[in-house]
């Protein structure tokens, strides 16, 4: 057994001589839900990317239960077991809900090269079962294009389960849901990854999502690491506070002073 | 100010606006509240015209503006601020407040880049980045300045707290309270309730295309029920 | 050493005017995001309406250099017309549909000058006081030529002026990026684009007049002008003014060099370059990736389902008269016809695969055609293979050649993805003209007979038959876990990668599969005609097979077929019935664009769903 389930060794990228991920070490432990946060432009994105094989890193190494798995092109990664949800939901247009599932259930079984076969007749119970279990039964025969924002995050759940993942990685998962079903979603996704000792990595603005379902916090800032622990130990550290957590809104509605 | 009238847009066969009313008083700044979907992008690009009503009125002091184009709404007096921000990656700062740049409007102090950089001193020292070189929090202030340079009465302002960090969150409000604080009207379309409650006068709830409840903010907050049923976590 | 001189400096002087037509292009593409094949045209006419203004004029410097800048002005009129007229209805149609409708302008305009100035050459006046030439190092150069030279620069330095320094070239700038944008803050963006179209198409048509001193004025001027600045403009990178100046002077003294190097193959040199610059920049030497136009609303592709059944009983029931019916038809027209419209079925659905599930636009699929045809002729001809095994090698050659060309053409996206295709179509178009050894030129490869047991009733089944066994097979894979698969990619490249689908990898097999189907379509050709010619891989019969798909439309897999007959029905009887086909023909083509921006398969799918839900 591996204490880490993905452990970063000192990554780093560099765009046009700025450095963007600095020397970033951590790991995230079998099963744990862990947060990364940290102001815009602090280097999340592309320290996420680094991790999922989108870009490779200048330096440093990236591992996966043990395994080296540094600049792998992204889809070596998600046969490696990492599961991925995006920022923007990013699901397929032109297929219905289940069809969707069913693709990724395929492509996990290796049955992509498939001519002949139609694809209707390929894993849709597999696919009816996940759907059930992120609560969208109902609407698998619906095309994606027309599902609402929070269902999308649902699917994308679900397609991004088909590989049974030990590791999933998700971009701001709550971005653009409403207060009560970003609870739901994170909710959801806490009992799953319980069920299956899944561990989970995610970037968040939301503090309350990431107050109430991180089990640790990592604080990027200027790509550098700044502070890791519980989310108590987080909120209350001083640097952490000033470059990003802020001393909350200003009693005063009527701020004298100018903004920024 | 701005007064939305049996606003209704379809999509398709999908009605996703419903009979929407509402009022944006002079001087205030109103927060429309509703989660992803309900309707709150919609409403205000069905304001500005970037949508086509299937019926309503919008009328700005008076004057119905459904049925015209999105700049004529524009020199009509109404600013928008979009929820993707949509700088112009590739121009400067500059450049990109040019584009918004228009003549001034009697009985209104006139926005120029000096008095811009005044309000976002970040930008002030980056004239000459391009637009795609710069953080979220920047393009926001830069999304907002630009649209201020076209002297709006009125800013549609879309989710400007959507994806910052806590912090710039709250200068974003101080930025939001200091133009109402110089008399711009403000329609904003939000999801977090810290920010809302921050810097908005009236609040309307949103939800699958219809107003839910339309009343002060700290009636809002005072009424549990209401409270409960659409906003809380 | 003098004679390389020489020729250097006429290289300068056609890039000149190469970089003229192409920065409209490639304004235009920038703002508006159509790639406007009509631009050949509007240089044309430029040419046509300076050779006419210029002779009602009096003659001297003012008749002849006013006549020039009215033709401009007039062309550029012309370009601001078309776009109020046609373009602004169609900017949120899908990027193929907009192309079909210029190309649909290509058509028109070249019956009209037909109609207007004949079909002969017309030779232009000489150019007032520059009709002799200059010694340069001991070598007499024209001085029209010096001037042309001089006017490239010029204008690009003012181009780059109005862009940089103006507010109008900041709103340009700014409109590229997001119109929709740019229309809330104010601006009223439908006379910015119009006023873009005006300024391209001007420099097209100055480009155009200004030609008047150096060649014949003629028909074929639209469609060779149109290949060559799309080379520059792709090369140079879309949109961008600099690489259309840099690329204009690498093709210009490409051209120039090129006839003395290597006389044999200056046809395939200029696509060779292009092909090896996209393969090492896939933007082009300058371009830049794409802001998303978040102005046009990307309306997600619907999803594939079953045809609703009476449509297909009616779809199984006009296969069956088609079967059983010919042998009761009276003649051979009919039959050769029938014939032509089933290779077409099959040539278009191959088309329509790598383009609707593929998502990959191809100007260049003629390509597969023509080996496939080439392939099975030469076999017959220089192997004497009876028929069917040249038929089984058609696919054959012309899934090598998909193995190859898409190897390259797969790697890119959009416009540039579909340049390529041009750029390997006309590679393989130069060989089967150019080697005449082999191919017979331009004279064709004859002969091409089918054997003895097929006559032209069995041949006509035999085409049928394939071309039913091959759309059905296209379809049953589309429906497969890869279809599925390659649809993902279409989608979502970026999610596709992320469930472990190899993007790459599935656009090529496609686009092999692809290239197989439309070999045997090809193969059948061969022997339905008798002949192959090199217009059997030409530009106008990839053209054709776009209209066949886009007129059906993409989105449904019976689209191909439809538009493969309507347009096969459509032009045999144009072509009877009136000499002025084209002008019909496009005519019908914008009129379709403008009346069913999803094809016909869309419209009639919409019609049924909507008369089936009141």
């Amino acid at each position: 057994m591996h204490r880490f389930t993905l452990e970063a060794q000192g990554i780093q990228k560099s765009f046009g001589g700025v450095r963007a991920v600095d020397q970033v070490s951590f790991g995230v432990r079998a099963g744990e839900m862990l947060a990364l946060i940290g102001p815009n432009g602090a280097g999340k994105s592309t320290c996420f990317n680094l991790l999922n094989g989108h870009l490779r890193p200048d330096g440093g190494r990236v591992k996966l239960l043990g395994q080296d798995i540094t600049g792998l092109a992204p889809r070596k990664v998600w046969k490696r077991g990492v599961g991925r949800t995006f920022q923007i939901t990013a699901t397929f247009g032109s297929m219905t809900v289940r069809e969707n599932v069913q693709l990724a259930l395929q492509s996990h079984r290796g049955e992509l090269g498939r001519l002949w076969t139609p694809s209707w007749r390929l894993r849709g119970g597999q696919a009816d079962t996940l759907l059930e279990r992120v609560g969208l039964a109902g609407q698998a025969r619906r095309p994606c294009s027309v599902l609402a924002y929070g269902d999308l995050k649902r699917v994308e759940l679900a397609i991004a389960l088909a590989n049974n993942p030990r590791l999933l990685l998700m971009d701001e998962p709550t971005a653009g849901m409403a207060p009560q079903e970003r609870v739901g979603l994170m909710a959801l996704v806490a009992e799953v990854a319980r069920e299956r000792g899944m561990s989970v990595l995610f970037t968040e603005h939301d503090m309350d999502v990431v107050f109430s379902h991180a089990d640790r916090v990592l604080v990027l800032d200027r790509g550098r690491l700044i502070a890791e622990g519980t989310p108590d130990e987080v909120r209350a550290n001083a640097l952490v506070q000033e470059v990003y957590l802020g001393s909350g809104f200003e009693p005063e509605p009527e701020a004298e002073a100018s903004a920024c | 100010m701005l007064s939305v009238r049996g606003l209704s847009a379809h999509y398709g066969r999908a009605h996703i606006l419903d009979d929407v009313g509402f009022e944006v008083p002079a001087g205030q700044v109103v927060v429309l509240l509703g989660r992803n979907g309900a309707g709150k992008s919609t409403t205000l690009k069905a304001v500005m015209g970037m949508v086509r009503p299937t019926a309503g009125q919008v009328l700005l002091e008076g004057r119905d503006l459904v049925g015209r184009e999105a700049y004529q709404i524009a020199r009509a007096g109404l600013g928008y601020v979009p929820e993707e921000r949509r700088i112009f990656a590739e121009l400067t700062v500059r450049e990109n407040l040019s584009v918004g740049r228009r003549p001034p409007v009697p009985g209104l102090r006139p926005w120029d880049e000096a008095r811009l950089y005044g309000l976002f001193p970040a930008l002030g020292a980056m004239q000459d980045r391009p637009g795609g070189r710069m953080s979220g929090g920047e393009q926001q202030m830069l999304s907002i300045a630009r649209t201020l340079m076209g002297n709006p009465r009125l800013l549609l302002l879309d989710e400007p707290s959507e994806g910052l960090a806590p912090v710039v969150v709250q200068r974003m409000a101080q930025a939001v309270r200091q133009l109402k604080a110089e008399g711009l009207s403000i329609l904003l379309a939000e999801q977090n309730l810290y920010f809302a409650h921050a810097v908005a006068d009236r609040a309307v709830i949103i939800e699958q295309g219809r107003i839910r409840w339309e009343g002060g903010m700290v009636e809002l907050l005072n009424d549990e029920s209401t409270y409960q049923q659409y906003l809380s976590l | 050493m003098e004679n390389l001189l020489l020729q250097g400096l006429n290289g300068l002087a056609s890039a000149s005017s190469l970089f003229l037509v192409a920065s409209g292009l490639t304004v235009i593409f920038g703002v508006t995001r159509i790639v406007n094949f009509a631009h050949g045209s509007l240089y044309m006419l430029g040419a046509y309406l300076a050779f006419s203004i210029v002779a009602h004029l009096p003659r001297g410097h003012l008749g002849f250099w006013g006549g020039i800048v009215l033709a401009a002005l007039a062309v550029g009129a012309i370009g601001a017309l078309l776009e109020v007229l046609l373009l602004r209805r169609i900017y949120r149609a899908p990027e193929l549909f907009q192309l079909l409708a210029t190309f649909g302008v290509v058509l028109v305009v070249q019956d009209v000058a037909l109609l207007v100035w004949g079909a002969q050459d017309l030779l232009g006046p000489r150019a007032p006081g520059l009709r002799g030439s200059v010694e340069l190092l001991g070598l007499r150069f024209p001085l029209y030529e010096l001037v042309l030279i001089g006017i490239g620069p010029v204008v690009l330095g003012l181009l780059l002026l109005l862009f940089k320094r103006t507010r109008w070239g900041t709103l340009v700038r700014a409109a590229t990026q997001d119109r929709e944008m740019v229309g809330a803050l104010g601006v009223n963006q439908r006379w910015l684009f119009t006023s873009v179209f005006f300024l391209g198409s001007a420099l097209a048509g100055l480009a155009g007049a200004l030609q008047l001193p150096r060649e014949s004025v003629n028909l074929h001027m639209d469609l060779a002008t149109i290949t060559e600045v799309f080379v520059v403009v792709v090369v140079g990178g879309l949109g961008s003014l600099p690489g259309a100046a840099l690329a204009a002077l690498l093709i210009g003294e490409l051209h120039a060099f090129g006839i003395l190097v290597f006389p044999k193959i200056t046809l395939v040199l200029v696509f060779l370059v292009m092909a090896v610059v996209l393969v090492i920049r896939p933007r082009g030497l300058f371009g830049r990736a794409q802001v998303a136009q978040a102005a046009v609303a990307s309306v997600a592709e619907p999803v594939l389902g079953r045809a609703p059944p009476a449509l297909k009983w009616l779809g199984f029931a006009a296969l069956l008269v088609a079967v059983v019916a010919p042998p009761f038809l009276a003649g051979d027209y009919a039959l050769i016809v029938l014939t032509d419209m089933a290779i077409a079925v099959l040539f278009a659905a191959s088309l329509h695969f790598i383009m609707g599930p593929g998502g990959m636009a191809s100007f260049g699929h003629a390509a597969y055609f023509g080996i496939g045809a080439y392939g099975a002729a030469l076999l017959t001809k220089w192997f004497a293979a009876p028929m069917l095994p040249a038929l089984l090698a058609a696919p054959f050659c012309a899934g090598v050649a998909g193995v190859l060309f898409g190897f390259f053409c797969v790697r890119l996206s959009g416009v540039y993805s579909a340049m390529l295709t041009l750029a390997f179509a006309q590679i393989a178009w130069s060989v089967a003209f150019q080697w005449v050894e082999i191919t017979g030129g331009d004279n064709g490869v004859l002969g091409v007979w089918p054997d003895p047991w097929a006559t032209k009733l069995n041949f006509y089944w035999l085409a049928l038959g394939c071309s039913v066994v091959g759309t059905l097979a296209l379809r049953r894979i589309a429906l497969s876990p890869f279809g599925y698969a390659l649809r993902a990619q279409r989608d979502n490249t970026l999610r596709a990668e992320a469930i472990g689908i190899n993007a790459f990898g599935m656009r090529w097999v496609a686009f092999v599969l692809a290239a197989g189907f439309a070999g045997v379509a090809g193969g059948l050709f061969a022997f339905a005609k008798g002949s192959v010619f090199p217009t059997a891989l030409d530009i106008p019969r990839s053209v054709d097979a776009l209209l066949m798909v886009l007129l059906g439309g993409v989105q449904t897999l019976a689209g191909p077929v439809l538009g493969a007959l309507a347009f096969t029905g459509l032009h045999e009887q144009l072509v009877r019935a009136t000499d002025y086909w084209r002008l019909v023909l496009g005519a019908v083509i914008l009129l379709l664009v403008l009346a069913f921006p999803q094809g016909l398969a869309g419209a009639v799918r919409r019609w049924w769903e909507g008369r089936r839900h009141a």
